[in-house]
This record gives C-alpha cells, structure tokens and sequence, in this order.
C-alpha cells in the first residue's frame, strides 16, 4: 500500500471518536436521504401509473381543440377504424375508442348531470384501470342500453345493478337524444372526482343515442413505460398527413397539473436535502479544519523534511475521501436495507389515506428500490463532503515550516 | 452547597472562544439548521393556510347546517326551513361574523349546442357578499343583484364550454322534489373568473328566491354556510350553534366537512415537528463532536481543577453551560437569518409556474410564507431540549476524568 493512503488512513484514527461521529452524521444523512428519496420517487411513479392508468391514458388521439373545449362536433369521423390503424402503426395492444357527451342523468327519485363516456367494452380494460375495479356486478358486454356508473354517482342516483337510468341530452346534431340504459356494474375506483362522473356505455350504443355516426372523441393508447410516450407521438405524427384536423396529446398535455405537481414537490424536497448536506458538509468541515490545526506543527516538520504542500493538501484530501467514502459505503448499506424492508412492508403515517386519495394514491406506499433512489443522495454527501475539506487542504499552502513548528 | 454560577457562565464563554474557527463553524452550521427549520416551515404554514382558506372560500364558511341526509345525498329533496328564532339569533350574535343559506342542487345547463352538469347554488348576493363566497373577478356583466334576480352567473370556462355567452339565454334543468325535471330559461347576466379553474366549470348561481320558486320550495333552503372569519377558532363557537339548531339538522365544522382539509391540517402540524427533529438530529453529531474534542483537548485541565476541589457536577455543569451558549448564539443567529429571509417574502412568492399542479392541492399561484411565533419557539425548545441532552453524555464523561490520570496526560 501506498504510503499516502497509510498516512491518510492511520490519521483517520488518532481521534476514532470524532472519526466515528462524523461517519455517524454522514450515515444517518444517508439513510435518511435514501428513505425520502425512495418514498418520493416510489410515490411519483404511482401518482402518474394510477392517475393515466386510472383514464386518460399515455396519449390520446383526438379533433383538434377538444381537450380544451370538449365540444361534441369536434369529434373524428371512423372512430374504431381509427383506433385499429393507431395499433398497427405503434404495434401496441392496448389502444381503444372512446366517446364523450354530457347529459342529465336520471333515476327513478334523482337527477343528475353526468359525463357519458361511450368505450368499446372488449378493448377499454386494457387501457384503463377502471373496469377491473367493479364493486358490483359486472362490466359492459357489448349489447346496447347496458350502463356502468361511478360507486358515488351509484349513491347519488340512488340506483343498483338491474336499476334503470334515464339519459337526456342533446345530440352531434344538436337533436334531441334520449335513452334508457340499465345499471349492469357499480365501479369503485377510490378517486372522489371518478367516482362521481364515471357513466360508461358501449361506443355503438352512443353513437345511436347521441347521432354520432360512427363518430368517436379520442383514441387512447396506453404504453408499457413512460419512455415509450415521445417515440408514439412522433410516430403518430404521421396520421395528419391524411387527418390535419387531428392531433396527438400525450400525458402531459392531459394532465398538465401531474408533471407540475411533482415539479413543485420535488423543489420543495430539494431544498429540504440541501439543508441536511450542507449541514452533514459543516459537520466533515469542522472535523477537518480541527484536524489540520492540530497537526501544525507535524506538517511543519514535514515540511522541513522536503514533504511539498501539494502533497499534504492531497494527504488530506484523501483522508477526507477515505471518511467519506465510509459514510457513503455504511450510509448506502443501511439505507439499501431500510428500503428493501420499506419495499416489502409499505409505508405509511397517520392522516396519510386521506390525502394520497386526492393524489390516487394508494394507502400504503411500496417504494421500489432503484439504483436512482439508492445513490442520489448519498453521492451528493459524498461530494459535499469532499468540497469541505477544500479549505482545510488549501490552509497547508500558506503554511511557514519554521512558524509552524513552533506553533503551540 | 455553593453555586458559582457567574464564574462558571465566564468560563464557559472564554472555552467556547478558544478554539474561535471550531466554534464560528459549529454557529453558523446551527444557525443554518434553526434558519431551515423556521423557513420551511413557514412556506409549508403559509401553504397549508392558503390550501385551507381556499378550501373553505369554496366549501364555503367554517361551519355548515344541513338536513342530515343531505352530505350523502345531496338532492333537494333533503331540504330544511330558513334558520328563525333561537338558530337566527344565534347566527346573529358574535363571534359569528356572517352567514347564508342557500339552495344547493344539482342541474344541467344547456345551450343550443351543448349541455354540462353543473352546481347551482341559489344564493342571496348580500348575505353571500359577507361571507366572501361569490367569486372575486367579474370578467363580463354584473353580479346578481339580489335574491330574486332572474338571471345566472357562469365562469368563464363553463360559457366556453356551452358556446355561449354574456346576454345569451340557456336553459337550466334540475329536479324538484317530486322528482320531476322543473326546467326554465335564463339569461346570462354576468361572467365570472375563479381562483381555481375547476370552480369555475362547476359552480353556476342564480338567485335563491327565483330557484325556490323554480323548484316550489318557499322559504326552503339546502345549506346554511357560518363563517366567524377564523378557521382555527371553530371549537369556541360551534358547540353553541349545534345547541342551537334544532335537532333534526346536522351542524358540522370544517374539518368534518372537508376531511381531507382537516387531516392535511393535522399532517402538517405533526410533518413541522419531525422536520425540525430531524435536522437537528443531523446537526447533533456536529455538536456532540465539538464538545467531545473540547473536552478532550483539556483534559489536563479539567483534571487539575478535579485535583484542585472542584466538584463534578460543577464541571458537569461548564460543560453545559458551554453548550448551552453555543446553542443559544446559534438560535439567535438562526431566527435573525429566518426572519431577514421571510420579510423581504411577505407579500407572496410566486409560484405560477406550476400553479396546476398546485391547483390539485387547492393552491392559488402566489405563496404566502406564514411565520407562526409557535413555529419560533418550536424551534428554539427543541434545539435547547435535545442539543442539552446531546450535550449531557460528553459533559458526564469530563465530570468523570480520574484527575491522576488526567494530569499524567499529554
């Protein structure tokens, strides 16, 4: 071994008390970094997973100006034949027809205004989360009048499965449209706002009931992975050639609060960070600049003897890496540890339900253990522990070999 | 026995000061840590107050009197009479400051070219004017003018989407109590902009007198809305109220109504706590540190002042007082840093730049930072509490050097 990492590493242990608490500041930094950062990134992902999984999707197509206006001219024409040509050229299975009206809906004791969402009943469990949360009854089976509700809009209706709802509105036409549809399945997603809106029937039926043709509002596609969104949209592009009026919104645009959300969090988040590295950073500064002090007079001899300054900067730079290379090397392990157990047995504080459900969240977070989660943190310990020692190591240039030995 | 406090206090201030650059380092990291711990959780107060406050502009009021079916079934069917007698006199006296009742139902709005469902809240202007829960801008037209006005007011992301707008009649359709559509055709009289864009696509109101003649319920009313202009005080005056209406109504606060509201409340308060918490258990290995060397660093001395008389618990005691100092420089310097940092952000931090985000917290685009006085001494207890119980492990161990031992060292 080297005689520098000797020095360096024998150095690190004449005070092992003070070497150990500042490992200790470092590790508990670490372990707390990882444990916020894991939860942070595990809820992010399952904010945007739940939130486009839930209904809207990775990306949508539709007319030109519908997702700001939701008006039912703006619709596109061969709706269905649309979404199987979008399958082909993304190669994805999951992409289906929809078609949106807005219309009084009525039971036998209450009124409603609901959103009626027209899906082709084979094709929408892939893309969307909803119809596999049936509380009651079943899903749509493809025949006409069949309706499945929101579990609130069910309350609010007061209906139950084999109970009838009476649907007014008016049509692409502006005609008068008027129909009958039985409640087959009561869906209960957890999201306040869903679960009061949600009326799905089958897109033939609404393009009877509302004078659709075979006319549709969107075609959602959902992809294995957010990475694959910008590639589909591009590709997607090349629908307008034949289609000008329609455009490609991918999740983003759809939910432009989502992204905006994490952003604003995740700011927050980071100066809260910042302010336990720069404080664990004081902590190695302190530590440090002591340690060099104290020493004086043995860097004066040193320096007597022919040691160049150059060298004792970079002694101690490394005795600094080698202290925060062991913070970083313990942090990382016990924090990997806490957020292996966090992955296997959730996490969760009180108060914590009701406001995940705003978020689609749900109760208990599982947050995965990722590379990311497991090193952003403790890497930036790690650096802001190596700029401390900066001062320190840059005070042994200014250093006289005779004064310094003298020094008390 | 005989406590010498003022030598002692002067000693612990010349050792703090001996080592200046260990000391200034050790200040200004604790100044850091307090002045983290009092701004953010000011941002996070001022935010949650905001949340809150616009939370109950839009629920609206402190308080809500309902007929006890009408939360889970909110159909006009569940109607109540006008408060009258002990309720109304209740109302009126302090520390309440305004109230209104209101016909809240579900309608549909349609214009020649489409339709939405909608809120309607019919609403008397002057009883909702003091309680702030008409919205603030007016884009077109007028406000209502008064309960029996006939016409509506729409946001303007609702009269986009019916195509319509100022001037324009729609038609308005809901049920009555029988159950039947009772619709009827309004005029627009005046277009109206929202803090939060989804209020303005679900709330429409027209006036309380014509909905209850629409509807054939004279003198009926939905929800009565109380406001004593402070969101923290409801238990004070709720009680009182509750005894006052008459038991076939339910009297809800705040935090029943909107329990996400009430639980975000409590996470913030218990999220300040543990915050604080952690950033000084991060500070505490700096300042457990500081203290071990300097008591390692006089040992010798320490061992001949045990070797002169001088008792262990009074060592104990410098070591304490030592710390205590340093402590209570670093809080001084801290709130002074927190407090030239909040002042200057008093009239509001803009954050429209994610203001939908924020929206899906019921947030507006300006951040308001709340400096809480709780907050402050929050702060300073548990820098005093935990940095003197950090401080008492070093502070035994000085007390117990063998003074033969210590004077033997180096």
């Amino acid at each position: 071994m080297n005689i520098t990492w000797r020095l360096a590493w024998r150095n690190l242990w004449r005070h092992w008390r003070r070497t150990w608490l500042t490992v200790g500041a470092m590790v508990f930094c670490n372990m707390l970094l990882i444990f916020l950062i894991s939860v942070q990134l595990g809820s992010y992902q399952m904010m945007i997973d739940n939130s486009l999984g839930a209904f809207t999707g990775h990306l949508q197509l539709q007319h030109e100006g519908f997702d700001e206006e939701q008006r039912i001219r703006q619709s596109m024409p061969a709706v269905a034949e649309r979404a199987r040509q979008v399958q082909e050229l993304l190669g994805a299975e999951a992409v289906a027809a929809r078609g949106i009206a807005y219309a009084l809906a009525s039971s036998e004791e209450r009124s409603f205004g609901i959103q009626v969402t027209g899906v082709e009943p084979e094709r929408e469990p892939r893309v969307s989360t909803l119809p596999g949360l049936l509380r009651e009854g079943r899903y749509l089976s493809g025949a006409d009048g069949e309706i499945v509700v929101g579990a609130l809009l069910a309350r609010n209706l007061r209906v139950a499965p084999g109970d009838e709802i009476t649907i007014l509105g008016s049509g692409r036409d502006g005609s008068f449209a008027a129909a009958i549809a039985t409640v087959v399945g009561i869906v209960d997603s957890g999201i306040p706002d869903l679960d009061r809106a949600l009326a799905q029937v089958s897109l033939p039926w609404f393009q009877t009931v509302f004078s659709m043709g075979d006319h549709g509002h969107s075609v959602v596609v959902r992809l294995p992975n957010l990475e694959q969104v910008p590639l589909a949209v591009t590709t997607l592009q090349a629908l307008r050639a034949e289609h000008p009026e329609l455009v490609v919104l991918d999740w983003d645009q759809l939910q432009p609060g989502l992204r905006q959300a994490i952003r604003s969090d995740m700011a927050s988040a980071w100066v809260m960070y910042g302010v336990l590295i720069l404080l664990v950073a004081f902590s190695v500064l302190n530590t440090q600049l002591m340690s060099v002090l104290e020493r004086t007079r043995e860097f004066g001899v040193m320096l007597a003897l022919g040691v160049s300054p150059g060298r004792l900067a970079r002694l101690v730079g490394l005795e600094t890496a080698l202290l925060a290379a062991l913070g970083l090397g313990l942090g990382v392990l016990l924090g990997a540890l806490l957020a292996l157990y966090l992955q296997q047995a959730g996490f969760t504080f009180p108060g914590m339900e009701e406001m995940n459900a705003r978020f689609n969240l749900p109760e208990r977070i599982y947050p995965p253990v990722t590379l990311a989660s497991l090193l952003w943190g403790p890497l930036t310990v790690f650096l802001g522990a190596l700029l401390a020692a900066v001062y320190p190591a840059l005070r042994l240039f200014g250093l006289q070999p005779v004064a310094a030995m003298r020094a008390t | 026995m005989h406590w010498p406090l003022g030598s002692l206090l002067t000693l612990a201030w010349r050792n703090l000061w001996r080592n200046y650059r260990r000391t200034l380092i050790m200040l200004l990291a604790i100044a850091l840590g307090v002045w983290a711990m009092i701004v953010m959780s000011a941002l996070m107060r001022g935010m949650t107050d905001q949340m809150v406050r616009n939370g109950l502009a839009t629920l609206p009021g402190e308080a809500q009197i309902h007929h006890p079916e009408f939360l889970l079934d909110p159909s006009v069917v569940n109607h109540m009479p006008m408060p009258a007698g002990r309720l109304l006199e209740q109302l009126n006296s302090a520390p309440i400051t305004a109230w209104a009742a209101r016909l809240r139902v579900p309608a549909v709005l349609a214009s020649e070219y489409a339709s939405r469902g909608v809120t309607l809240l019919g609403v008397d202007p002057a009883q909702e004017d003091a309680l702030g829960s008409l919205p603030e801008t007016l884009l077109e037209g007028r406000m209502l003018a008064g309960a029996d006005d006939r016409g509506i007011l729409l946001g303007a992301g609702l009269a986009a989407r019916l195509e319509t707008g100022l001037g324009k009649r729609i038609v308005l359709m809901t049920q009555d109590t029988a159950n039947n559509v009772a619709d009827r055709g309004v005029r627009i009289v005046g277009i109206y902009r929202a803090r939060l864009q989804g209020d303005e696509e679900r709330f429409a109101y027209v006036g309380r007198g014509a909905l209850q003649e629409l509807l054939g319920l004279e003198q009926r009313v939905t929800e009565i809305a109380v406001s004593a202009s402070d969101y923290t005080a409801v238990d004070a005056w709720l009680p009182a109220l509750q005894a006052a209406a008459s038991p076939e109504l339910e009297v809800l606060g705040w935090t029943e109504l909107h329990t996400f509201l009430g639980s975000m409340l409590a996470v913030q308060e218990g999220f300040v706590l543990v915050f604080m918490v952690v950033v000084f258990l991060v500070l505490s290995f700096g300042l457990i540190n500081t203290l071990v060397m300097a008591v390692f660093e006089r040992t010798r001395e320490l061992g001949l002042m045990q070797a002169l008389g001088m008792r262990p618990a009074l060592i104990l005691l410098q070591v304490l007082l030592e710390s205590l100092l340093l402590l209570a420089l670093g809080l001084l310097a801290g709130n002074s840093l927190a407090l030239a940092t909040l002042l200057p952000l008093r009239d509001g931090v803009d954050i429209s730049a994610v203001a939908e985000g924020m929206e899906m917290m019921e947030m507006g685009t300006t951040l308001y930072p709340l400096l809480a006085l709780d907050d402050m001494l929050m702060s300073t207890a548990v820098v005093l509490t935990l940095g003197l119980l950090a401080s008492l492990l070093p502070a035994w161990r000085a007390s117990r050097l063998d003074p033969v031992r210590a004077l033997a060292r180096h």
